[in-house]
C-alpha cells in the first residue's frame, strides 16, 4: 500500500460513496423502466380474444394468441416432466453416493459446463438430433430442448439442498434398517422438500421464458397444437416474429405476450423466493 | 462424514438379502441419470463437429479469419461474427463489472437494511426477466433513447475517436453491449453481494480499528477475502453475455461487416444463428452455421475451463497462505 495523505484517502472514500447511490439506482431504474413499458404497451392487448382465439392473417384486426399460450404451457410442462426426475436422481447421485468420487467430480464439472452453454447451442443440438432426422419441426423437440436446460439447474439445487440435510438423519434412517432408497426418498427428500420445490419452480420459470432453444425445434405455428409431432405455437417465438413484423396490430400482440410471460415468470420467481424465506430453516 | 454414512449404508445394504437388490437398482438409476449430462455434452460436441465438417473441409482454417459472408456466392467466414461477439461482450463487461461491484458494496456496507433488501430484490427480479423482454425493450424503447440522446452526445464529445463516428441509428454494437451490461449486472451483483456478506466481521472490524476508511476496508480486506467468488461471478456473467441471443438479435442490426464504429450495425455468433439458421437452404450454408455454433461452443468451453482452474488455483494458493 502506497502511503497517502489523509485528505487523499478521505477523497477516495467520498468519491466511491457518492458513486454508490446512482449506481444502485440504475439497477432499480432499469427494472422499473422495463416493467413500466411492458405493462403500458402490453395491457391494451389483453382482450378475451387474446387468450382464447387463433391469430388472424397479417393486417387483419382481432384474433388472439390462444394457441401460443397453450403451446408454451404444454411444452414447459412436458420439459418439466422430462427434466425434473432425471435432475433429482442425478442430484441424489452427486450428494449421496460418494460425493468426492472421480465420476461425481467429472459429472459436477460437466454440469457446470452445460449450465454455461448458450441456450441457442442447445437448440441447434436438438435440431440436429430430433428435427433433421425426422424431417420436420416438432413440439417434442422443443420440450426436449427446454428439458436439457432444466436438467443441470435441478441437479445443482438438488445436490445443494441434500447436502444441507444433516447426516444424523441418514444414519438414523439406516440404523432402523430402512434401505438406502427409502431413506433417500422418504426421509431426506422430505427434509429437503421446500428447497427442492423451490429449485424446480425457479428452473421451470426461467425456462418458460426462453426463446432461442425453440427457434429451430418447435418453430411456431398459426394453428392449435393438435399434436406435439408438428411445429408448435409458443409465446416467445411469436413475440420475436411479431415484433419484427411491420404490422402495428402484431406488434401490440407481441407486447401483450411480453407482458403475460414477464408477469408469469416474475410471479413464480417471487412466490418461490417467499417459500424459501418463509421456511428458510427447513429448506 | 459422508464416507462414514456410505460405509454404514454398505453395511445396511449388505446385511439383509432382500434389500440389496432395490438399493443397487436405485444407485445405478441415479448414476445413469447423472451420466445423462455427460452424454448430452458429448452429443453436442459430436453433432456440431459432424455437421460443420463440410464447412471446415471447404474453407479450412480461413473460416475463422475471413470476414466474407455471402450466402449467394457460397462464401462463409466467421470473423465478423466472432468480432461482434467479443466487442459486444467486452462493452458489457467494462460497464457491468465495476457497476456491479459498487452496487454490491453499497448493499452490504453502506445501505440501510431495508433499502438494501429493496434494491437487492429488484436486482434479483431483473435477473429473472426473460431475455426476449430485454430485446423488445431494447428495440422499441432503449434504441430510441440511444438515437436521440446518447449517440449524438457521444459523437459531439468523443467524435474524434473512430469508435463514436457515423450516423446515430439507435441500434448497433454499442446498444447491444449496453443491453448485455444490464442483463449480466444482476448476476454479478447478486453473487458479489453474497460473497461480501460472508466476510467475517472480525476482519472488517480490524481494518476499521487501524483507521481504514470504508473503501479501504472493502478494497484491501473484503474484496481480497472474496476474490475467488467474485472472479467466478465475473466469468459467469461473461459466459452469459457471450452466448446471449435474443436481447442482442433485436438491437445489433445484423450486418456481417466489421466496422470501427460502435454505432454501426454488426452481428454476433448467436444473432447470426437466430436470424439465418431456418433460412439456410444450401447444405454448405447450413454447415457454415453449424461451424459458427461450434466456434461459440468452443469459446464458452475454453473460458469456463479457464475459470474453473483459475478459481481452483486461487483456492489452493489461499490454502497455502494459511
Amino acid at each position: 500500500m502506497r502511503p497517502r495523505s489523509r485528505a487523499q484517502r478521505r477523497a477516495a472514500d467520498t468519491a466511491i460513496r457518492v458513486a454508490m447511490v446512482p449506481s444502485a439506482l440504475i439497477g432499480i431504474a432499469v427494472l422499473a423502466w422495463i416493467l413500466w413499458e411492458v405493462i403500458a404497451r402490453g395491457v391494451g392487448a389483453f382482450t378475451p380474444a387474446f387468450f382464447t382465439e387463433l391469430p388472424t392473417p397479417p393486417g387483419m384486426e382481432g384474433g388472439g394468441l390462444g394457441n401460443a399460450i397453450l403451446g408454451t404451457l404444454l411444452m414447459t410442462l412436458l420439459a418439466a416432466l422430462l427434466g425434473t426426475p432425471v435432475g433429482l436422481l442425478a442430484g441424489v447421485f452427486l450428494a449421496e453416493f460418494g460425493p468426492s468420487s472421480r465420476i461425481a467430480t467429472a459429472v459436477r464439472f460437466t454440469t457446470n459446463l452445460l449450465m454455461g452453454t448458450p441456450s441457442i447451442i442447445i437448440g441447434i443440438f436438438v435440431y440436429s438430433i430430433l428435427v433433421l432426422p425426422f424431417g420436420h419441426f416438432s413440439g417434442w423437440a422443443g420440450a426436449v430442448a427446454l428439458a436439457i436446460l432444466i436438467l443441470p439447474v435441478v441437479m445443482r439445487t438438488t445436490e445443494d439442498m441434500l447436502n444441507l440435510v444433516p447426516d444424523e438423519l441418514r444414519e438414523s434412517g439406516l440404523a432402523l434398517g430402512a434401505p438406502r432408497w427409502r431413506v433417500t426418498l422418504g426421509i431426506i427428500f422430505r427434509a429437503a422438500r421446500t428447497g427442492l420445490v423451490t429449485g424446480v419452480l425457479l428452473a421451470v420459470a426461467r425456462v418458460s421464458g426462453e426463446t432461442a432453444p425453440l427457434l429451430f425445434t418447435a418453430l411456431n405455428s398459426f394453428y392449435w397444437p393438435g399434436s406435439l409431432n408438428q411445429p408448435t405455437a409458443n409465446m416467445t417465438v411469436t413475440i420475436f416474429n411479431y415484433a419484427m413484423s411491420p404490422y402495428s396490430d402484431w406488434q401490440e400482440k407481441a407486447w401483450g405476450a411480453s407482458l403475460l410471460i414477464t408477469a408469469s415468470v416474475l410471479v413464480v420467481t417471487v412466490l418461490a423466493r417467499f417459500v424459501i424465506k418463509d421456511k428458510g430453516g427447513r429448506a | 462424514m459422508k464416507e462414514s454414512t456410505a460405509a454404514i449404508a454398505n453395511v445396511a445394504t449388505c446385511a439383509p438379502r432382500d434389500q440389496s437388490r432395490p438399493d443397487a437398482v436405485f444407485k445405478w438409476l441415479a448414476a445413469a441419470c447423472a451420466l445423462v449430462v455427460i452424454v448430452i455434452m458429448a452429443g453436442i460436441f459430436f453433432e456440431l463437429v459432424r455437421n460443420s465438417g463440410m464447412a471446415f473441409r471447404e474453407f479450412g482454417f480461413s473460416f475463422l479469419t475471413s470476414d466474407s459472408w455471402n450466402p449467394i456466392a457460397g462464401e462463409f467466414g466467421a470473423a465478423s461474427s466472432i468480432y461482434g461477439t467479443l466487442v459486444s461482450t467486452g462493452i458489457a463487461m467494462i460497464i457491468a463489472i465495476p457497476l456491479s461491484i459498487i452496487i454490491a458494496v453499497y448493499l452490504v456496507e453502506v445501505a440501510h437494511p431495508k433499502v438494501s433488501g429493496l434494491i437487492g430484490g429488484a436486482v434479483e427480479l431483473l435477473a429473472a426477466v426473460p431475455s426476449i423482454i430485454y430485446g423488445m425493450w431494447g428495440l422499441f424503447v432503449f434504441a430510441a433513447l440511444m438515437q436521440t440522446h446518447v449517440q449524438p452526445f457521444l459523437s459531439r464529445h468523443l467524435g474524434a475517436l473512430p469508435l463514436f463516428q457515423g450516423p446515430p441509428m439507435g441500434i448497433g454494437v454499442l446498444t447491444a453491449g449496453l443491453i448485455l451490461a444490464f442483463m449480466v449486472l444482476p448476476f454479478i451483483t447478486a453473487i458479489t453481494r453474497d460473497v461480501l456478506m460472508m466476510v467475517p466481521p472480525v476482519l472488517k472490524e480490524s481494518a476499521y480499528g487501524v483507521g481504514s476508511t470504508m473503501w479501504e476496508t472493502v478494497r484491501f480486506v473484503s474484496l481480497k477475502y472474496g476474490r475467488r467468488g467474485i472472479v467466478g461471478a465475473v466469468f459467469l456473467g461473461f459466459g452469459r453475455a457471450l452466448g446471449e441471443t435474443m436481447a442482442v438479435t433485436f438491437v445489433i442490426g445484423n450486418s456481417h461487416r466489421i466496422s470501427a464504429s460502435l454505432f454501426s450495425a454488426g452481428n454476433t455468433i448467436a444473432s447470426s444463428l437466430a436470424n439465418e439458421f431456418n433460412e439456410a437452404s444450401e447444405p454448405i450454408y447450413l454447415s457454415s452455421l453449424f461451424a459458427l455454433a461450434l466456434v461459440l461452443f468452443g469459446i464458452t468451453l475454453v473460458f469456463q475451463t479457464i475459470a474453473h482452474y483459475w478459481v481452483a488455483r486461487m483456492q489452493r494458493l489461499e490454502a497455502g497462505d494459511r
